[in-house]
């Protein structure tokens, strides 16, 4: 009798795993597939191979004025000799390391919170709320010893950055307390709350920003020189709050009447209620949509350009007009919507993160 | 609508001469700085270059007046102010002066609580044609098609130009001058019309600039010049005797160069003109060498349009009307005397 021997397993046909394999799954796997596949391979072709030659291939990085953009492509020497005008505005160059202080600390505040385990958090957590802004402030414009750099002169990224981070930050605690106000059983309060909200969503952002910049200063004394930033600044964080707290009650209302209720027969007061139980799970269930009004925010910003002030995208077109620099202006926008494509980006990124760390379950 | 323009109109009016009663030039002074509307963006008017500096015919008319008062051209705030904000930032004394390529109308001058304080250049719609159509004038251009922003004034003035030269002609009308500039490009239409200092940018940003050349005519009156809020004559004199001196400066041949020269000359009139004899500056509530500085820091009119928006710039745009009364232009400034 012939001993049993085992065939020796052998690997896969070649044509079923691998990178082939994937391809004749998903790309492949029947007619209209594989047209679809070719067709869209074709379109890539077509599109991707222009353009990353003009923007890598022959382009030009290197270099002081347009004589140097001589390949034909991309002349990215238009951005890299406006770099700093770009990302300070007309800061002036001997101060740099303040915004860039204020930046890098801002940047270990928020990795400071979000790495898991690390210890005083409590205490960074409240130093950013009060501490940070006054630095932030105090860096940027100046007091304590350091020059005064008057607002006119911010501009750029860095003047992109301050009014979204501000936006946010003061529009989220607004928005909270407009949203529990709109749900208030005492009619006062909500009725302020509730012409509050609808006044300023009912108004487009450029109508507030035009009304700041153009009407105000009619109605003040003369000579009162109330800051064109400020007043741009107080308009965005009006207009983001009302937005803020409509995301906030659509968290509120998501949340089931037990758990308003439970809290109620503990014996809970008001306050506790909100603290304890619902907004905790409230904010959790809102974060996309937090996220999607500060992302739209961040973007928003760029609309100031209509008054004036020049945030990065301001200042790419104003050196598209220097007459030295004229016919670049694929460049330069596509330079500013990669700015702002990290920054929303990361935004995004940051949300799915928080999402998944406060994740308990529920989600479906 | 018109009403309710009007009446917004005079209700700056009223609240500006209400709101700003201080003496500009004593706040000038104090502040040790002048602070100066400018445009956010317009080449060889006022644009930053890659070192973030203020460069352009507007901006350094702005320089002049810093001159003037402070006696250094670098004490300036620059202000850049849209088109729609420009005016009331003056009148809420934002900024001192405005030097933003604004038209000089009827309307601004009498409704909106300002006044003009003269002319830094004149400027008008005129014709980009490309060069193969082998045209040279305006009043050749009967049947061709015209690429225009629609909407906007250029657009009146190009119908009434045609229909008064018994020509005809069909519009391609675009939305923004973007556009305009592309549908150009692509041979959409024959000739492109703006105002013409921008025609020469324009040009510029063609892939082929050289094959577009800018026709001589202009069809529309758009004088451009600096303003002032009303109601401060002291300094209404200042900001107008400033370009009146810059204008004065180029006849009288005094430039940056020679300027220094020029005040050991015998001329009784370029005495003056410095500060050397005569209290000229004292009747302005200036130093007596205001026009000094003006010349010596910033340069003669001709001197600043040749670098800014002439033939020392990209844009290269000719003289023409802005050339001085004396070589066939129309910029005329009264003596200083």
């Amino acid at each position: 009798m012939e001993k049993f021997t085992p065939i020796e397993s052998r690997p896969a046909p070649l044509v079923e795993v691998g990178i082939i394999g994937w391809m004749r799954r998903n790309l492949f796997s029947s007619i209209p597939n594989t047209l679809v596949t070719l067709f869209t391979a074709y379109m890539l072709w077509i599109v991707l191979v222009p353009f990353i030659n003009w923007a890598f291939i022959s382009s030009d990085w290197f270099g002081t004025s347009r004589e140097d953009c001589s390949s034909g492509g991309a002349c990215w020497v238009f951005v890299t000799v406006r770099w700093n005008l770009f990302m300070y505005g007309f800061y002036p160059e001997d101060s740099y390391w303040r915004p860039n202080l204020a930046f890098i600390l801002l940047i270990v505040t928020i990795a400071w919170l979000s790495i898991p385990n690390l210890p005083f958090k409590k205490w960074v957590g409240i130093a950013a709320i009060t501490v940070y802004p006054v630095v932030a402030y105090t860096l940027l414009y100046g007091g304590f010893g350091l020059e005064v750099i008057p607002t006119h002169r911010w501009g750029g990224l860095m003047l992109t950055l301050v009014l979204a981070l501000i936006g946010i930050v003061a529009a989220i605690p607004i928005g909270i307390l407009l949203a529990l106000g709109r749900r208030s059983e005492m009619p006062v309060i909500k009725m302020v709350c509730v012409i509050f909200i609808e006044f300023w969503r009912g108004v487009p952002l450029i109508t507030i920003l035009f009304m700041a910049s153009v009407m105000l200063p009619l109605f003040f004394a003369g000579g009162t020189d109330a800051d064109k930033l400020m007043r741009a600044l107080i308009g965005i964080i009006m207009f983001q709050s009302a937005y803020m707290a409509e995301v906030v009650r659509g968290g509120l209302q998501a949340l089931s009447k037990g758990q308003f209720e439970g809290a109620d027969a503990l014996g809970l007061s008001y306050w506790q209620k909100m603290n304890l139980v619902v907004l905790p799970q409230a904010l959790k269930i809102m974060i996309p949509g937090i996220v999607n009004t500060l992302i739209s925010l961040f973007k928003d910003t760029s609309l100031i350009v209509i008054i004036g002030l020049l945030d990065v995208l301001g200042m790419v077109r104003q050196a598209l007009s220097d007459p030295a620099w004229l016919g670049y202006p694929a460049e330069g926008y596509l330079f500013a919507a990669f700015m702002f494509w990290i920054f929303c980006f990361s935004m995004s990124r940051y949300s799915i993160y928080l999402e998944d760390r406060l994740n308990t379950g529920h989600r479906n | 609508m018109k009403k309710i323009a009007t009446i917004v109109g005079a209700a700056m009016a009223v609240t500006a001469a209400a709101g700003v009663n201080a003496s500009t030039l004593d706040s000038v002074k104090n502040r040790g700085a002048l602070q100066c509307g400018v445009s956010d963006g317009l080449p060889g008017f006022s644009a930053t270059d890659s070192a973030g500096r203020w460069q352009g015919l507007d901006a350094d008319f702005c320089r002049a007046v810093a001159a003037a008062v402070l006696g250094d051209a670098e004490k300036v705030n620059f202000v850049s102010l849209t088109a729609t904000e420009r005016f009331t930032a003056l009148q809420s004394g934002e900024i001192d002066v405005l030097s933003r390529n604004s038209t000089w109308t009827l309307t601004r001058d009498a409704s909106l609580g300002l006044n003009f304080a003269g002319v830094n250049y004149y400027d008008g719609q005129g014709f980009l044609v490309s060069k193969d159509l082998g045209v040279d004038s305006a009043l050749e251009l009967d049947g061709a098609s015209v690429c225009i922003q629609s909407g906007t004034t250029t657009e009146l003035n190009l119908a009434d130009y045609f229909r008064m030269n018994g020509m005809s002609y069909e519009p391609v009308l675009y939305d923004t001058s973007d556009q305009t500039t592309a549908g150009f490009e692509a041979g959409r239409c024959d000739i492109l019309t703006s105002d013409q200092s921008q025609l020469s940018a324009l040009r510029l940003q063609l892939s082929n600039p050289d094959a577009a050349v800018v026709l001589p005519e202009i069809i529309s009156k758009e004088p451009l010049g600096p303003v002032v809020r009303q109601g401060d004559d002291v300094w209404f004199n200042i900001v107008k005797w400033t370009l009146f001196a810059k204008i004065n400066a180029e006849e009288m041949g005094i430039t940056t160069v020679n300027a220094e020269e020029m005040l050991s000359s015998d001329d009784p009139s370029v005495q003056r003109f410095l500060g050397v004899s005569g209290n000229m500056g004292e009747l302005l509530n200036l130093e007596n060498n205001w026009a000094y500085n003006i010349v010596k820091q910033v340069g003669n009119y001709g001197e600043v349009f040749e670098r800014t928006v002439g033939k020392g710039s990209p844009l290269n745009i000719e003289r023409g009307v802005n050339a001085l009364w004396t070589d066939g232009g129309i910029q005329y400034a009264p003596p200083v005397r």
